[in-house]
């Protein structure tokens, strides 16, 4: 193995490249202490055992001594409604998207409701997503109440014997009291017509978002009860560190990534394989700098 | 959860301060780990943070704060200074090219904002300016990117140029400027698809719409929202297109806003206009001042 000391300089690095994963200060501290620790009790300075040290804190600090289901809570022979909330341009309708697509492929009967009649164009967009996965949608028209539509939603798809309804929202900014109310409506229009449900409440959260996406987390939660997060545009250069706070902080899980904007651009979360990716360019980024100086 | 501001923040260290009676070299360190706690808090990116930092500690370290009666409030003082000098500067206005239509690009991020603010743009150009703007449908990629802004065009009652999703964008640009002409239209802002500013692809897409375009303007539009990530995607846009300035979105949420000060420190570009809402006519001029106010929490 490759060999690097693993000093105060060391330590200082991981700090930053936590930071700017948007990991958020107090989550790298406590990361970085209980890695000190590790390392000392250990007592290596091998940057691949490191890797994997890490690695592992951040699974222990992500599920916090229990097991961690990222699956959806799916009802076998009965209607599942699904309700996806977030702020503006996340890519929620995306992702309902995609899940349909998923869900078709195991040879569910999938249906979608076009909850977002704010929007310009948002109910062409979800409309799109139904024609190419093959799915119906249940709409009204533009600037009708949303409320009305999940109730139309939650009963047609009753009455067709769905499998899955996944119910589209339109984006708001936490802090907007009405629009919030006006969610926690829609939520109880689906409660009053199938008990037990929504069964899932997925948050959508965009890689990019810095600290705020806590806030957004907590709010969320506070209004619709989220059970998960989905954690979309991993595709690009921004890591999404947020969620580890949010699992902390709210007990808020995972449940899928998106990498991309095309019907099979969805994962499921696995938090080793995304831990691993956090820290992958640091340490590569390192072996090659090593690399190029070794050249030289 | 709350994130706190950087008075907040100082209050610990200034009690300390207040039982000796004088600010000491390390007193000034101390109250320096707030202020890039604050900041990082904030969103401001971390390099961003480190350079500004030591900008501001060599200013505090030297007669204003350790000199004051009141060094925490002195910190604060050039702390909003420095924000504000380096977010400032320009006005807000709105290039207009010598050769009639000026041409406007808005680029950006999936979901940042871009169609919105299209509309919102064009909805200030009239109301204000008097000008009469062609709006552009040139994202062909985004399921009914072309159907939002068309209902956006009835909305304010302006016409919208379309040319489907099968013809390619830089071609939809090009006919847009003739029609423009054509129509004695005085701005086209061209509305583009979310990007990733490593797709190297749809990047190479935008400098063809530029080259062919002149743009007298082209728009990063970015959530005000975003975290670490604003400076590698400002950065980005910008190397490879030459931005001319800034939109920032969404501020009419809680966050920080710390991306502002990361995109103007690493683009030196100036932030035009801010988006406060969903709404078009939610567009405000960008004020430095109460950005660096927002930023520190207070
Ligand atoms: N690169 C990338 N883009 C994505 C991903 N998910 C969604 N997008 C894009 O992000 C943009 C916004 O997605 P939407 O699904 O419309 O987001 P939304 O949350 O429904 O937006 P609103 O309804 O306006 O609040 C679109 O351009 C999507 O194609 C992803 O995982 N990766
Ligand atoms: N609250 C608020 N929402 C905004 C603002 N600007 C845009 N939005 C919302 O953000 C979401 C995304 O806006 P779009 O204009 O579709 O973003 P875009 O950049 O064109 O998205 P793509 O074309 O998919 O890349 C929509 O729900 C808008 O209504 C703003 O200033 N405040
Ligand atoms: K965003
Ligand atoms: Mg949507
Ligand atoms: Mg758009």
């Amino acid at each position: 193995a490759r060999y690097r000391k693993i000093d105060e300089d060391f330590f200082e690095e991981l700090e930053e490249i936590l930071i700017g994963a948007d990991v958020g200060f107090d989550t790298v501290m406590e990361l970085i202490d209980e890695l000190k620790m590790e390392v000392k009790r250990q007592n290596t300075n091998d940057p691949s055992a490191i890797r994997e040290i890490i690695t592992e804190k951040f699974v222990d600090i992500y599920s916090d001594g229990q097991e961690v289901q990222s699956d959806l809570n799916i009802q076998e022979n009965e209607l599942t409604v699904i309700l996806f909330v977030g702020v503006n341009g996340v890519g929620k309708t995306t992702t309902i998207g995609k899940l349909a697509h998923k869900f078709k492929a195991d040879g569910k009967k999938v249906m979608l409701a076009a909850g977002d009649t704010f929007r310009a164009g948002a109910i062409d967009q979800l409309e799109v997503w139904g024609e190419r996965t093959g799915v119906d949608v249940i709409k009204q028209a533009e600037g009708s109440d949303p409320a009305a539509v999940m109730y139309d939603a939650v009963r047609a798809a009753k009455s067709r014997g769905a499998d899955i309804l996944l119910c589209d929202t339109a984006g708001r900014l936490q802090n907007k009291v009405n629009l919030m109310n006006e969610l926690q409506k829609v939520k109880r229009v689906i409660e009053r017509e199938i008990p037990g449900a929504p069964h899932e409440v997925l948050l959508v959260v965009d890689a990019t978002t810095g600290q705020n996406a806590l806030v957004q987390a907590k709010t969320f939660k506070e209004a619709t009860d989220v059970s998960g997060i989905v954690l979309t545009k991993l595709d690009g250069t921004a890591k999404g560190g947020i969620v580890l706070a949010i699992r902390k902080e709210l007990g808020v899980p995972v449940k899928f990534v998106g990498l991309g904007e095309k019907m099979d651009d969805l994962q499921p979360f696995h938090a080793e394989k995304y831990a691993y990716g956090l820290f992958a360019e640091a340490f590569e980024e390192k072996e090659e700098k090593k690399e190029e100086e070794a050249g030289d | 959860m709350a994130f706190e501001g950087l008075a907040e923040r100082l209050q610990g260290t200034m009690q300390k301060i207040r039982g000796k009676g004088k600010v000491s070299e390390s007193d000034v360190k101390e109250m320096m780990r707030e202020v890039r706690l604050a900041l990082l808090e904030a969103d401001v990116n971390f390099k961003v943070v480190k350079e500004f930092v030591k900008k501001v500690s060599e200013r505090s370290v030297g007669q204003e704060v350790m000199k004051s009666l009141t060094p925490g409030q002195q910190v604060i003082k050039v702390v909003k200074e420095e924000l504000t000098e380096l977010m400032g500067g320009e006005e807000s206005r709105i290039g207009t090219s010598k050769r009639p239509p000026t041409v406007i690009m808005m680029v950006g991020l999936q979901g940042a904002g871009k169609t919105t603010t299209t509309g919102k743009l064009a909805n200030l150009l009239r109301k204000k300016y008097n000008r009469k703007p062609l709006l552009v449908a040139a994202d062909v990629y985004r399921p009914a990117a072309i159907k939002q802004l068309e209902t956006l065009g009835k909305q304010l009652d302006m016409p919208v140029f379309s040319l489907g999703d099968q013809v390619s964008p830089v071609e939809i640009a090009k006919q847009a400027i003739q029609k423009a002409k054509d129509d004695h239209l005085d701005y086209v802002l061209i509305d583009t698809a979310g990007r990733l500013h490593i797709d190297e692809t749809l990047m190479d897409e935008l400098k063809q719409i530029k080259e062919l375009s002149s743009p007298e303007e082209i728009f990063l539009v970015v959530d005000s929202m975003t975290g670490q990530d604003a400076v590698n995607v400002a950065e980005s846009f910008n190397e490879q297109l030459g931005i001319t300035g800034v939109v920032l979105t969404k501020l009419d949420g809680d966050t920080r806003g710390g991306a502002a000060l990361s995109i103007r420190a690493v683009t030196g570009k100036p932030i035009k206009f801010v988006g406060m809402g969903e709404k078009l006519d939610a567009l405000e001029l960008f004020h430095p001042e109460r950005m660096a106010s927002r930023i520190l929490g207070m």
